[in-house]
């Protein structure tokens, strides 16, 4: 049995459908009903239990049950409870607010083993409604041009639809073609993401004022050309730090992260107060020396073929 | 603060030219004395708070933070005031957050010993990119891309006055610049510019391209490979400006310092190099001083600079502009004549026939100080830019050569979504391409469709930002010299390249080879 193995397994637990840790043909899946909606939309009709939040299951005398981590729509922690002791795998997970997805629950466990994308202590993402309102404030003042969002295509795309319709835009959002299926699935899921217009084959002048959303690498390729003056944002937590978002030619960064930053990373491992607590995905080394600081038991755990910073 | 933190980051993440100069003239436009006067000088470079120095940060940093954690997050963000900004706590409580003007007070108002605990006190009252202004702003360093020049152009562009106005009065005036503010709002008349050295726009070249000028209306010059340069003295204050109006006098104390005259010139700053026994070397030594704004007395020792003088626009406060070319020339003379002449000497005058047999002395010269010839009408008075008819520049036949494409790159900007830099190489002798040059210029748009296509269709891998290509294309790359490189693999490095042409129809096999290359070494 594995937790989002990244290679075909014959057993695999699943902690989300981001491609980095739901990849394709294991031989059983185990995984919320959102997440294997999400794998079936990626990759063809794949079968696997659903197994939704707080349901559990044995198996070789192993309880396991998937509880909400508040990273993507579907995203779980999954625990795993054998002779008394309990291990919970964070998966991706962050603390904050996402009308896109249900809010991470905290797990009480002995052993925690907890992402650390965001593991440095520069990284505190600010509230999402300043970002939201940069956003806004720069469409406002290019109504002559448009402004094209950088975001990752499951997740990170419909959150950011999703605060925009919080904080009151109304307009048709445009999206790029990529994008159309997973906004369908979130809406599908009562994710309401208002009125979503595929940017693909409309003219220039069409697009004069909008809000266009697209994965990162579309935003400086071809793709892009058909955008009237467009401003180059992207929502990701990597956009903290200036020289980052330079280097990819940004020039509205939003810090917008599904990720826990690192105020999250440390509240959640002082009100868990896990007695082992091993660290994995990112800044493994930060991380353990706050744990050392901090008298908590800590180690790294090095996983591989794990770095898409795109999905920050 | 938070306006000034807004037009930093604003100015850090925009690339244009014209938008960043709109962003600083909107902020100069909307924000009050002196605030905006203090935020003109961090952009200019005028702002020197002596009681912060880079090693308070750190000592900031060091009391607070776990040395490892500051290490870690140090090396990630690569720069030590985000870093301090990025991990210091945000405070929730109501503190007003501080103006630009309080801080600026407030450190100037402290000692050394005690600056650390205020600076901290205002980063508590700050957001992160508050406290990066801040801490920009405390040492002076701000890095936004912006030159002197860049910023007083922006002020010109906010108040409607000209940059050459806002130049003439700069350097008497001291920050936060409220006179400046109170003549470009025209509330009063314009400060006096008293005694101070200040500069003036340079005159400027057209290229001759394909016509001939009769040599009895216009004097011919060499056109020396170095740094454009004025030197302005009042005699109680001497400084030295680079071709945009930036001043570079911390880069080159020594010629201030030998500088005896009273008057405004105009020259060629060259480095003095022994390989050419004692005459002008090239710009590649040269560029070893370039951008430092301070140096050690071993670079100087090292790179011994002098000025060679073209012309003169003030001797003493006499305005020499109106005059003729020839006039001047007699006055630039007399007044070389009394400089120490290790520093200073005159450009020569080309002594031809006619301008077939200039045609022939250009076309001889080898020296690699030499970029060409200057031809400027006798009687041309010293206008400020490019007037037609005046003054031209007749630059060396440029080198050509074959060259392969190799890897390319995108370009920023309007670019970004194009492959339009290329690397290219030239053939060794057993056979194997070696990169020679990199070249973003010299083709139309169509062309640089059909290269961005080239590049796409032809990627054979993939190495982060940068393709390589199949090594099918031939570009024509013409340069203005070829030097002895350490940093390149092929030894050679190329001199203003650029793709002049598209070679569709050759063969790669049959491009240049490094040793054609070697063979045009000056």
């Amino acid at each position: 049995m594995w937790i989002d193995p990244s290679r075909p397994a014959e057993r695999a637990l699943v902690t989300h459908g981001h491609a980095d840790h739901a990849r394709s043909g294991h031989g059983a899946v185990w995984a919320t009903p959102e997440t294997l909606t999400i794998m079936a939309l990626r990759y063809g009709t794949e079968m696997g239990t659903p197994v939704p939040y707080g349901d559990g299951f044995e198996h070789g005398g192993v309880k396991i049950s998937f509880h909400p981590a508040g990273h993507v729509l579907g995203s779980a922690q999954i625990l795993l409870e054998h002779a008394g002791e309990r291990v919970v795998v964070t998966g991706d997970y962050k603390r904050r607010f996402d009308p896109t997805c249900t809010p991470f629950e905290p797990v009480a466990c002995d052993v925690l083993i907890t992402e650390a994308t965001f593991g440095l202590p520069v990284f505190k993402h600010p509230p999402i409604e300043d970002e939201i309102a940069k956003l806004l404030a720069a469409r406002a003042a290019n109504v002559d041009g448009c402004i094209v969002v950088g975001a990752y295509a499951l997740g990170k795309a419909q959150r950011v639809i999703a605060e925009l319709r919080r904080a009151g835009y109304d307009a048709p959002i445009y999206i790029h073609g990529a994008m159309q299926k997973m906004c369908e699935l979130y809406a599908a899921h009562n994710v309401p993401l208002g009125e979503l217009i595929m940017a693909t084959g409309l003219a220039k002048s069409e697009l004069k004022g909008a809000i266009v959303i697209a994965p990162p690498s579309a935003m400086n390729d071809r793709w892009a050309r058909r955008l009237p003056e467009p401003i180059t944002a992207m929502a990701s937590g990597w956009m903290r730090v200036r020289q980052r978002a330079r280097q990819r030619n940004v020039e509205l960064p939003l810090v917008i992260s599904d990720h826990a930053d690192w105020n999250e990373l440390t509240d959640t491992l002082l009100e868990l107060r896990p007695s082992e607590t091993w660290i994995t995905h990112g800044r493994t080394d930060a991380l353990g020396r706050w744990c050392e600081l901090h008298q908590l038991k800590a180690r790294a755990l090095d996983l591989i073929g794990r770095e898409d910073e795109d999905e920050g | 603060m938070q306006a000034f933190a807004a037009l930093i980051d604003g100015l850090i993440y925009t690339r244009s030219r014209d938008l960043k100069i709109r962003l600083i003239a909107d902020y100069l436009r909307i924000t009050p004395d002196p605030d905006r006067g203090w935020a003109l000088a961090a952009l200019a470079g005028t702002l020197n708070i002596a009681t912060v120095k880079a090693a308070a940060i750190r000592a900031m940093a060091e009391e607070r933070f776990d040395p490892m954690l500051f290490r870690m997050s140090r090396d990630y963000v690569g720069d030590t005031a985000e870093t301090v900004a990025l991990m210091w706590p945000d405070k929730s409580g109501g503190d007003v957050a501080p103006t630009v003007s309080e801080v600026i007070d407030l450190l100037n108002s402290t000692s050394r010993a005690r600056a650390p605990a205020v600076l901290a006190e205002l980063m508590d009252r700050l957001d992160a990119n508050g406290r990066y202004a801040l801490l920009k702003l405390a040492t002076g360093g701000m890095r936004v891309g912006i030159s002197a020049r860049l910023a007083k152009t922006a002020f010109g562009q906010a108040f409607g006055v000209s940059v050459d106005d806002v130049e003439e009065v700069w350097h008497a005036l001291r920050p936060p610049y409220t006179e400046l503010f109170a003549w470009g709002e025209g509330r009063t008349e314009r400060p006096d510019p008293a005694d101070s050295a200040f500069f003036r726009p340079f005159m400027l070249a057209h290229p001759l391209e394909d016509a001939s000028v009769h040599l009895d209306e216009f004097v011919a010059e060499w056109k020396w490979d170095g740094i454009r340069i004025q030197i302005a003295s009042t005699g109680g204050e001497t400084r030295l400006f680079s071709r945009g109006g930036d001043e570079v006098t911390g880069s080159f104390p020594e010629i201030a310092a030998a500088f005896k005259g009273i008057g405004v010139v105009d020259g060629e700053l060259l480095v003095r190099g022994e390989v050419q026994g004692g005459e002008a070397a090239s710009f590649n030594a040269l560029q070893q001083r370039l951008g430092r704004k301070n140096v050690t007395a071993a670079m100087q020792a090292e790179y011994p600079v002098f000025v060679r003088l073209y012309d003169i626009l003030f001797e003493g406060a006499e305005d020499l502009r109106s005059q003729s070319w020839t006039a001047r020339r007699d006055r630039l003379e007399m007044f070389t004549a009394n400089l120490d002449p290790a520093r200073f000497d005159l450009s020569a005058v080309i002594e031809a026939r006619d301008f077939e047999h200039l045609a022939e002395i250009r076309a001889a010269a080898r020296e690699a100080a030499i970029e060409g010839v200057m031809l400027k009408r006798r009687d041309s008075p010293y206008q400020a830019g490019r007037k037609v008819g005046l003054w031209y520049k007749w630059k060396r036949e440029p080198l050509v050569a074959d060259c392969v494409m190799m890897y390319a790159q995108r370009g920023s900007g309007k670019r970004s979504s194009y492959y339009s830099d290329y690397t290219f190489g030239c053939w060794t002798e057993d056979g194997n391409l070696l990169p020679v040059g990199k070249a973003y210029s010299g083709f139309n748009d169509e062309e640089l469709k059909w290269l961005d296509r080239f590049v796409r269709n032809n990627t054979v891998a993939r190495f982060g930002p940068v393709r390589e290509v199949e090594k099918s294309l031939v570009l024509e790359v013409a340069f203005d010299a070829v030097h002895v490189s350490k940093r390149h693999k092929s030894g050679v490095a190329m001199r203003f390249p650029r793709i002049s042409r598209l070679r569709r129809d050759k063969p790669a096999e049959e491009a240049d080879t490094i040793a054609a290359l070697r063979a045009m070494f000056d």
